[in-house]
């Protein structure tokens, strides 16, 4: 595991894969550059929904990073309000859709287990897990923010962010190692 | 009755409404100075490279929103309001928990605080409206005083707390077991370091609203009686023992504290509730 030392800049402002997708492995301290697309409960059950139909998602998704959160509104003279993960378990049962129709990674927070995790690891998707809580300092590395589909849903919207060094960690990587699984067990102590 | 009885007070609900919000707001960008302080501590303890890196990070977050007073996490969370009114009081000019919903949303619309509420949790046509903001326990106590207390909490930690219903033979062994158990299954989700409330005894949904008010228990204050006292202890060793860690990266800090609140319940009976919160535990509590 990739502890120590400096985060690997992942760049992909001209698409998915970055340059240094190679080197991601379990453990890996990242930070990201380039568009993701947000998702939430309300937005991925809709998108979902739409694809299982038949329909056209209202954004294309080819290739797309998504980042699993909720803003809070900005305040004037803000890019966007706090904007930490939020548990990524909680739309799993949606990610199949979505990695089937180009989705490559996920930011979250949270563990993914069992199914959650063969979702990923089946299509080769990458999971990176963001510090929970951080709304604040996170908000800092979003550099523009749009809404691009489901207004309606207020912060559950499907808002385009530009992230700009955004710090992460690999959690399941494309070997099928789960970082809170190794975490665990190597610093579980027995009694 | 020995006790001396205490004038009758009046006070206009605007009072309450207007603490309400000010209190939402300034929990939401403040973090408590206990948590903040525990987890200053928890950095020089934590022994895993990447929980310490998240350690501090997440107090450098805290000390940017305390100065920039925005929020500390975008799930401001569900308003979670404790009034303790003494029965001496008399409340006027409207409708008590009307007052406490006006000042949630109020405070929700001034600090840029996420609605994160859905109207109706089975038919979710719309999100977070402003009809139904938080949840409202009113309490009476002897007495003209009042006590308030807001709490914002957040979904990551709620999501994964946990009521048993247990049998008295179950005992203590049991309550430890549901204890690790909940803090086990949460692993990451809860976003440690997390804050460990726990209640039991009473019925079902007492044990449940004391589990919540031991989560909102102040990290400084441990149970007044010693053997709970030595059970809280016990408890957050075994919890730290797990090696969840912070954000569940691995380390040996995944709580900050157990608390522990118990209540006579039936002979047949041992309820057990556990109130997971997260490391942003938003409360503050005022004399009004």
């Amino acid at each position: 595991m990739t502890l120590e030392g400096d985060p690997v800049a992942l760049d992909c402002s001209n698409g998915w894969p970055p340059a240094a997708v190679e080197r991601l492995t379990a453990g890996t301290a990242v930070e990201i550059t380039g568009p993701v697309l947000t998702l939430r409960d309300a937005s991925a059950a809709r998108l979902a929904r739409a694809l299982e139909a038949g329909e056209a998602a209202p954004v294309a998704l080819r290739g797309r990073v998504l980042y699993a959160v909720g803003p809070s509104p900005a305040k004037p003279g803000q890019v966007i309000g706090s904007a930490g993960p939020t548990t990524t378990a909680r739309m799993a049962r949606y990610l199949p859709a979505l990695f089937e129709a180009g989705v490559r990674a996920v930011i979250g927070k949270g563990e993914l287990h069992g199914p959650d995790m063969a979702a990923f690891t089946g299509p080769g998707a990458l999971y990176f897990a963001a510090i929970g809580g951080l709304g604040a300092l996170l908000a800092r590395r979003v550099t523009a923010a749009s809404v691009v589909a489901y207004e309606d849903l207020g912060a559950e919207a499907v808002f385009e962010l530009y992230l700009e060094r955004f710090p992460a960690v690999v959690v399941i990587d494309s070997g099928g190692r789960n970082l809170h699984q190794e975490a665990r067990s190597s610093w579980r102590q027995r009694s | 009755m020995s006790r001396a009885a205490s004038a009758l007070r009046a006070i206009d609900v605007s009072v309450l409404r207007d603490e309400v919000s000010r209190l939402l707001v300034e929990i939401n960008c403040t973090i408590p100075p206990d948590i903040l302080a525990a987890l200053r501590e928890a950095v020089t303890i934590e022994e895993s490279p990447l929980g310490r890196r998240t350690l501090e990070q997440l107090v450098e977050n805290y000390e940017l929103t305390a100065a920039e007073r925005v929020p500390v996490c975008q799930d401001s969370g569900l308003a979670v309001v404790f009034v303790e009114t003494g029965q001496d009081v008399h409340w006027t000019g409207g409708d008590l928990r009307e007052a406490i919903a006006a000042g949630i949303r109020q405070g929700t619309r001034e600090g840029f605080l996420r609605w994160s509420v859905a109207g109706d949790p089975t038919r979710r046509l719309k999100m977070a409206g402003d009809e139904a903001p938080g949840v409202t326990h009113v309490e009476l106590v002897p007495g003209n005083a009042v006590r308030l207390t807001v709490a914002s909490k957040g979904f990551g930690a709620e999501n994964m707390s946990a009521l048993r219903m247990l049998v008295p033979a179950d005992g203590v062994d049991g309550i430890s077991r549901v204890v690790l158990q909940t803090v086990e299954e949460a692993g990451a989700n809860a976003c440690p370091p997390i804050i460990v409330g726990v209640g039991v005894g009473g019925t079902f949904e007492t044990s449940a609203l004391l589990a919540k008010k031991a989560v909102l228990r102040p990290l400084t204050e441990r149970s007044a009686r010693s053997d709970l006292q030595e059970l809280e202890r016990d408890l957050l060793a075994r919890v730290n023992a797990l090696g969840i860690g912070p954000q569940g990266f691995g380390g040996r800090v995944t709580a900050l504290a157990v608390n522990i609140e118990v209540q006579p319940t039936h002979i047949a009976g041992l309820p057990v509730a556990v109130n997971l919160g997260c490391h942003s535990t938003r409360r503050a509590t005022v004399e009004l």
